[in-house]
C-alpha cells in the first residue's frame, strides 16, 4: 500500500474549510475517493515546469477595465424574493453576536 | 406538411423556411413538440422543468412577428435550455437540491438574445447537479436515459439536452461544455454539439462550474443548424468582461461544402490501446472521407494529452471551490435548519449537494489549501501551458484536428457510478480542448454493433468555428453516415 495523500484528519480540516459537514459515513469514502484522485493526479510531477508561466486565463481580453458606476436598477423585492427567510427589507440568519 | 405529427423531426433550417412561408405555424410546431415530450418523457427523463404554458405564449408571440413580415430564423422555434441558465421567471435547479426552489429575477444573456429572436422555450434541460459528471447520473432529479437505448447513459454533463435533441422533443438546445460536457453527450446521442471558443459566448446568467473553462454552446441535428444557433448566441457583452468583442461572422456562409486542400491533423495520441476498436474505425473511415474529398491528412503530436486529466481536475475543482461558495442558503436556494451561523453553511451544503459536487469541491478546496496550492494548483496551471502549447505547434502545420469525441460509445446507466476516476476518464478526448481554450465540433460518424451512435471531434485553433463548421458539413453532405432516430 502506496503512502496515503490524504488523512481522515486532513478531509475534515478541508471539510471545515469548505463549510460541508460530512456524515461519519462520508468521511472515509471522501478520503479514499480523494487518495485515489491525487494519486493519479501525481503524473504532473513527471512534468518539469521550471520556468512555464502558468496559464490563468485563456481569453484574449485580458481582464478589461470599465467605469465604476451602476448600471443596473435597484430592486430589492425581486433580490429578495428568492430569500429562505426574510424580515420585511432583509435577508434572516441566525444570532451571530451573543 | 403531410403529417403534423413529424413537424418535430424538421431541422431548424427547413422549420424556419416552413414558418417563414406560414406553411405552418410555431404553435402547431411547438405542440407537436410539448406532445412528443409527455409521450417520452415518462421513459427519457431529459427535462426537469417543462415550461408549457409559457412555450405557447411564446409560440403565439413569435406567430404573430411572423406574420408582421422580418422576423429572425430562430423566431418561432422550439428549443430546450440546459437547467443551468438563468431564465426569468422559470426556475433553474442546476440539477442540484440547493438551488430547487430557485427563481431568477434575470435572464442570462444568451437567453435574453434567443428571446429577442422569437425562439421558444419548451423546457429546462436535465444535467449533471451543477454541470460535474460526464452521465446526467449526478442530477438531483434523476438519470436522462439515452434515447438509443434505455439502459444506457445520455453522457454528459448536457445529457437532457442532447437526449431532447436526438429524441425529437425539441429542434435545437443550449447545453454548456466545462470538460466535453456538450460534445461527450451530442457524441452518445448521435446528434452535433459545437464548444465555441473559450470567450465567443457570453457565460452571464450560467452558473458557474469552472469560470476559466465555461463555455456556452448549442446541440442540433445538424452543422447547418448547430452554426444558425452559434450565430445568434455569439458576440461581445458588457456583463461578461472575458467576453471577445470580436465580431461574429454570418456561419453558414462558411458551409461551402469544399474541403479540398484542408490539412486535417492526426493526433497519435487520441488513437490509443484501449478504446473501443469500433470507435476507431470509424474515425478512420471518415478521415479516409475527407481524403477522398480532397483533404490533406497530416500526422500530429500533441504529446501533453496525458497530462490533461490530471491537469483538468486540479483546475476545474480549485475554481469550482470558489464558485460554489456562494450557496450558503442565506440569499436564495434551500436552507437547513441549524442554530447558529456556521452550522447554518454547513448543513445547508451537506443537505443540498450531491456527492460529486462535494468530492470537487473537498479536492479544489485541498488543492488551494495552504501548503498544496504549489504542488497542485500552480503546477496544474503550468502544465496548462504546455497543453496550449501543444496546440499551438500543432496548428502550425494543420488546419483542423479530427479525433474521437469519447474512447466508447454510450456506456451502462450505474457502470461507472462508483468509481469517480474511471467516470473523468471518459473525457479523455475532450478535456484538453477547455484547457486551451478551443472551439472543438462533435457530429456523427457512425454507429457501432449495437446501434449506438459515434462521434468524431473536429477541433478547429480560436476563433475558427468557420473552419470547423465547414469540415463537419463537408462531412455530413457527403452522406456517409446517415443519421439514425432513435426508435424510441
Amino acid at each position: 500500500m502506496a503512502e496515503k495523500k490524504i488523512t481522515l484528519e486532513q478531509v475534515r480540516h478541508v471539510a471545515r474549510l469548505a463549510r460541508i459537514d460530512l456524515y461519519p459515513d462520508d468521511e472515509e469514502r471522501l478520503r479514499t475517493d480523494m487518495d485515489q484522485i491525487l494519486s493519479y493526479v501525481d503524473k504532473l510531477g513527471e512534468l518539469d515546469v521550471n520556468g512555464i508561466e502558468p496559464t490563468v486565463q485563456v481569453g484574449e481580453s485580458g481582464a478589461p477595465m470599465r467605469s465604476d458606476e451602476v448600471t443596473n436598477s435597484p430592486n430589492a423585492e425581486a433580490m429578495l424574493a428568492n430569500a429562505p427567510v426574510r424580515h420585511r427589507g432583509y435577508f434572516k440568519v441566525p444570532k451571530i453576536i451573543e | 406538411m403531410s403529417s403534423s405529427t413529424e413537424l418535430n423531426r424538421l431541422t431548424i433550417a427547413d422549420a424556419a423556411a416552413l414558418l417563414h412561408k406560414r406553411e405552418i405555424s410555431s404553435a402547431e410546431l411547438t405542440r407537436v413538440c410539448l406532445d412528443r415530450i409527455a409521450a417520452v418523457e415518462p421513459q427519457l427523463n431529459a427535462f426537469i422543468t417543462v415550461t408549457q404554458k409559457a412555450a405557447l405564449e411564446q409560440a403565439d408571440a413569435a406567430d404573430r412577428r411572423i406574420k408582421g413580415g422580418d422576423a429572425p430564423p430562430l423566431c418561432g422555434i422550439p428549443l430546450g435550455i440546459k437547467d443551468i441558465y438563468a431564465t426569468k421567471g422559470a426556475t433553474t435547479t442546476c440539477a442540484s437540491k440547493i438551488l430547487s426552489n430557485f427563481v431568477p429575477p434575470f435572464d442570462a444573456t444568451v437567453i435574453a438574445k434567443l428571446r429577442g429572436e422569437g425562439a421558444v422555450f419548451v423546457g429546462k434541460t436535465n444535467m449533471d447537479e451543477f454541470a460535474m459528471g460526464s452521465s446526467t447520473e449526478n442530477s438531483a432529479f434523476g438519470p436522462t436515459k439515452n434515447p438509443h437505448d434505455l439502459t444506457r447513459v445520455a453522457g454528459g454533463s448536457s445529457g437532457g439536452s442532447a437526449a431532447a435533441v436526438a429524441a425529437g422533443e425539441c429542434l435545437g438546445a443550449l447545453g454548456t461544455d466545462t470538460g466535453g460536457s456538450i460534445r461527450e453527450p451530442a457524441s452518445f446521442c448521435g446528434v452535433t454539439g459545437i464548444k465555441p471558443t473559450y470567450s465567443r459566448v457570453s457565460r452571464y446568467g450560467v452558473v458557474a462550474y469552472a469560470s476559466s473553462l465555461d463555455q456556452v454552446g448549442p446541440f442540433a441535428k445538424t452543422v447547418r443548424d448547430a452554426a444558425i444557433l452559434l450565430r445568434a448566441l455569439a458576440g461581445h457583452d458588457p456583463h461578461d468582461s472575458t467576453c471577445s468583442a470580436r465580431p461574429v461572422p454570418d456561419y453558414e456562409r462558411a458551409l461551402t461544402g469544399d474541403v479540398s486542400g484542408l490539412r486535417i491533423g492526426v493526433p497519435k495520441e487520441y488513437f490509443v490501446a484501449g478504446m473501443d476498436p469500433t470507435v476507431e474505425r470509424a474515425v478512420r473511415e471518415a478521415l479516409k472521407c475527407y481524403e477522398a474529398m480532397g483533404a490533406k491528412l497530416v500526422d500530429i503530436t500533441l504529446p501533453h494529452t496525458s497530462y490533461a486529466i490530471a491537469c483538468y481536475y486540479l483546475v476545474a475543482t480549485a475554481e469550482a471551490s470558489a464558485n460554489l461558495a456562494r450557496y450558503d442558503g442565506i440569499r436564495y436556494g434551500v436552507r437547513a435548519a441549524a442554530e447558529d451561523m456556521i452550522s447554518l453553511y454547513e448543513m445547508t451544503r451537506a443537505q443540498g449537494f450531491g456527492a460529486e459536487v462535494k468530492r470537487r469541491i473537498m479536492l479544489g478546496t485541498f488543492a488551494l489549501s495552504a501548503g498544496y496550492y504549489d504542488a497542485y494548483y500552480l503546477k496544474a496551471m503550468k502544465v496548462r501551458t504546455l497543453i496550449r502549447r501543444d496546440f499551438d505547434c500543432a496548428f502550425e502545420d494543420c488546419d483542423v484536428i479530427v479525433t474521437p469525441v469519447a474512447p466508447t460509445t454510450a456506456f451502462k446507466l450505474g457502470e461507472k457510478m462508483n468509481d469517480p476516476l474511471t467516470m473523468y476518464l471518459s473525457d479523455i478526448f475532450t478535456i484538453s480542448v477547455n484547457l486551451a481554450g478551443l472551439p472543438g465540433l462533435a457530429i456523427p460518424c457512425g454507429y457501432d454493433a449495437n446501434g449506438l451512435p459515434i462521434g468524431m471531434q473536429i477541433i478547429g485553433a480560436p476563433f475558427a468555428e468557420e473552419t470547423i463548421l465547414r469540415t463537419g458539413d463537408a462531412f455530413e453532405r457527403s452522406g456517409a453516415v446517415i443519421p439514425r432516430r432513435p426508435a424510441l
